[in-house]
């Protein structure tokens, strides 16, 4: 089978699968979860059954009908995050690249100094000073993840904003907004889709990671980083209950990677050595 | 070289400062102060302004900042908000805790991946370089507290080897010490020896694509000299960087491995803070993280520089 003029490896159709269904669980959530999202409806991590099929969480709840609305929570704030990170890096990097010396100057020393520090520790330290809720969050893994998403876009705007249409459009006098989004923009298209695909993954884990430790979405929310936290306890039981939500988390990231890895092999382009990986 | 060193070390301290004055920013100069934080449905005007002067608020941005940094090159890191005490006294035992596990994951983490890395790179394309490729990827992907738990269910409760929990006291045995520590060590070696596995293989690769190799090959050496005597030494600072790229990477790691395990080091101490909104705390982890993470990519740079057998010669600069 082909898909836009390519033929996926088995891998790439396994990624594709994984991130297609979780999408359609995410969209659909309410209306094919058994149960409703903060409903009691059995005991303290009741075991599998037919009414349950994966049992319940640390109060009774039905952790399929969790894991399903915890889909829609956890892929929409990562989702969120990443398009706005991308919206800010890529206005910021092209801008950088087209603008001059100067903006260059000051954009990308205070990018510097941002990469300087791991983005985890720079995260709890906002998250701490101004408490959690879902747009701090948002704005704050957007605006942290956005100095890779510049860097890449200043490096792709550098080498285009030299070459003969760019210049064409600039002599005919467009302006900044135009020779970004016109002439720029669908130039660097290709290597910023399978980026995309990257730093989804990475803001994913961020969210997933912040909620683990007790920072990110906060209850009654489902949320799958969340859902690891709260029934971290049923582990000592030998209990498999935070391990479903955690697995879930492993799944949809190893899916996209598959995908994007597809997407860079297509990118790449035929070298003697396979050092890409 | 000298010379390229110093710059180097210098442009570390630099980054440091740069990033106690984000830090500090971050914390003292956004909206929302610390105090209506603190006290807040208790935030009277009055009481506002008493509690501000105690902390210092009232003065202007850039006096605190001094007296901050100050501070903090004298070993004075403030007094908690939540419990009073010295913070500096709470957060040296965590930072030995922190250091003594992300020492122990280093030990084990190192010499696996370099050695499966290069392994990887001499059989690059056969089927334990796609296996390791593929196991590698996984790691990766998955989250650090989903190993962890695959971990406890499978050392901890059904072998019963290990503890579940990494309790560290003061006065413990080092033996014992090594033997509670070991699941989240482990934990923090699966995580780091993928990256650094794949990065490994990838610096060796890189330099097998370039035209000394593929001379080297026409020669008819075979694949394990060539990497061994032509590719290795070339690759050498790449492998240092990547080594203390990921040591870096496991100061990170630490913050969530040690919520797993509830090992009492200082990710752990700054989680608290975070959810108790503590920020003198906040800020004295903030900037240890950050001065750990600075000080090793500042090494990685200079043994970088040291390895390269073509920075060793006096030789005008080029662009």
């Amino acid at each position: 089978m082909t898909l836009f003029g390519h033929r996926p490896p088995v891998t790439a159709w396994i990624g594709l699968a994984i991130v297609a269904i979780s999408l359609i669980i995410a969209v659909l959530g309410p209306w094919v979860a058994p149960y409703g999202q903060s409903q009691s409806v059995g005991d303290t991590w009741a075991t599998p059954s037919a009414q349950m099929l994966l049992g319940a969480d640390q109060i009774g709840r039905d952790m399929l009908t969790r894991l399903i609305y915890g889909a829609r929570m956890t892929i929409g704030i990562a989702a969120a995050t990443t398009l706005l990170s991308f919206f800010i890096g890529i206005s910021l990097g092209f801008t950088a690249a087209v603008m001059g010396v100067w903006v260059d100057m000051a954009l990308s020393r205070l990018v510097d100094v941002i990469l300087s520090i791991p983005q985890l520790i720079l995260a709890l330290i906002i998250l701490g000073v101004f408490g959690s809720s879902i747009p701090v969050l948002i704005v704050t893994i957007a605006v942290l993840d956005s100095t890779r998403v510049f860097r890449l876009s200043r490096a792709l705007g550098m080498n285009l904003a030299v070459l003969e249409f760019v210049e064409a459009a600039r002599m005919r006098g467009e302006g900044l907004w135009w020779i970004i989004s016109r002439e720029i923009l669908p130039n660097a298209a290709a290597p910023l889709i399978s980026e995309f695909g990257l730093r989804f993954c990475f803001n994913f884990l961020f969210v997933a990671a912040l909620s683990f430790l007790g920072i990110g979405v906060q209850p009654p929310y489902a949320d799958w980083g969340g859902m690891v936290r709260e029934n971290a306890a049923a582990i000592n039981f030998g209990l498999f209950a935070p391990l479903y939500p955690a697995f879930a988390i492993a799944t949809l990231t190893v899916g996209v990677n598959l995908v994007v890895d597809w997407l860079l092999s297509i990118d790449a382009r035929p070298s003697g050595s396979q050092a890409e990986m | 070289m000298l010379r390229l060193i110093a710059t180097r070390a210098g442009l570390g301290v630099l980054t440091l400062l740069a990033v106690s004055v984000l830090i500090f920013i971050c914390t003292q100069i956004l909206p929302g102060d610390v105090a209506s934080a603190v006290l807040g449905q208790q935030a009277t005007p009055d009481a506002l302004k008493v509690f501000r002067a105690e902390l210092g608020l009232d003065q202007p941005a850039y006096v605190r900042y001094f007296g901050w940094l100050f501070g903090v090159l004298h070993g004075d890191f403030g007094k908690s908000l939540t419990n009073q005490r010295v913070i500096i006294e709470e957060l040296l035992p965590r930072f030995e805790n922190t250091l003594f596990l992300a020492g122990y994951s280093a030990i084990i983490a190192v010499p696996i991946a370099v050695g499966l890395g290069i392994i990887s790179a001499i059989y690059e394309g056969r089927v334990a370089d796609r296996v390791a490729n593929i196991l590698t990827l996984i790691a990766i992907s998955v989250p650090e507290f989903f190993v962890g738990y695959i971990l406890i269910i499978i050392f901890a409760i059904n072998l019963a080897w290990f503890p579940s929990l990494a309790t560290v006291f003061p006065g413990m045995g080092v033996g014992e010490r090594f033997y509670v520590a070991t699941l989240p060590a482990l934990t923090l070696t699966m995580v780091v020896t993928a990256h650094m596995l794949r990065m490994t293989r990838n610096s060796v690769l890189s330099i097998m694509s370039t035209p000394y190799i593929e001379m080297a090959f026409l020669k008819g050496l075979s694949r394990s000299r060539v990497v061994s005597r032509h590719a290795l030494p070339n690759a050498a600072g790449p492998i240092v960087s990547v080594v203390a790229l990921n040591l870096a990477y496991l100061v990170v790691g630490v913050v969530v491995v040690e919520n797993v395990f509830v090992y009492p080091g200082v990710g752990q101490y700054m989680v608290d803070a975070v959810s108790k909104r503590d920020v003198p705390v906040i800020q004295a982890c903030g900037l240890i993280f950050a001065a750990v993470f600075v000080t090793l990519n500042t090494l990685a740079d200079i043994v970088a520089i040291l390895v390269n057998p073509r920075l060793r010669r006096r030789r005008p600069r080029k662009a």
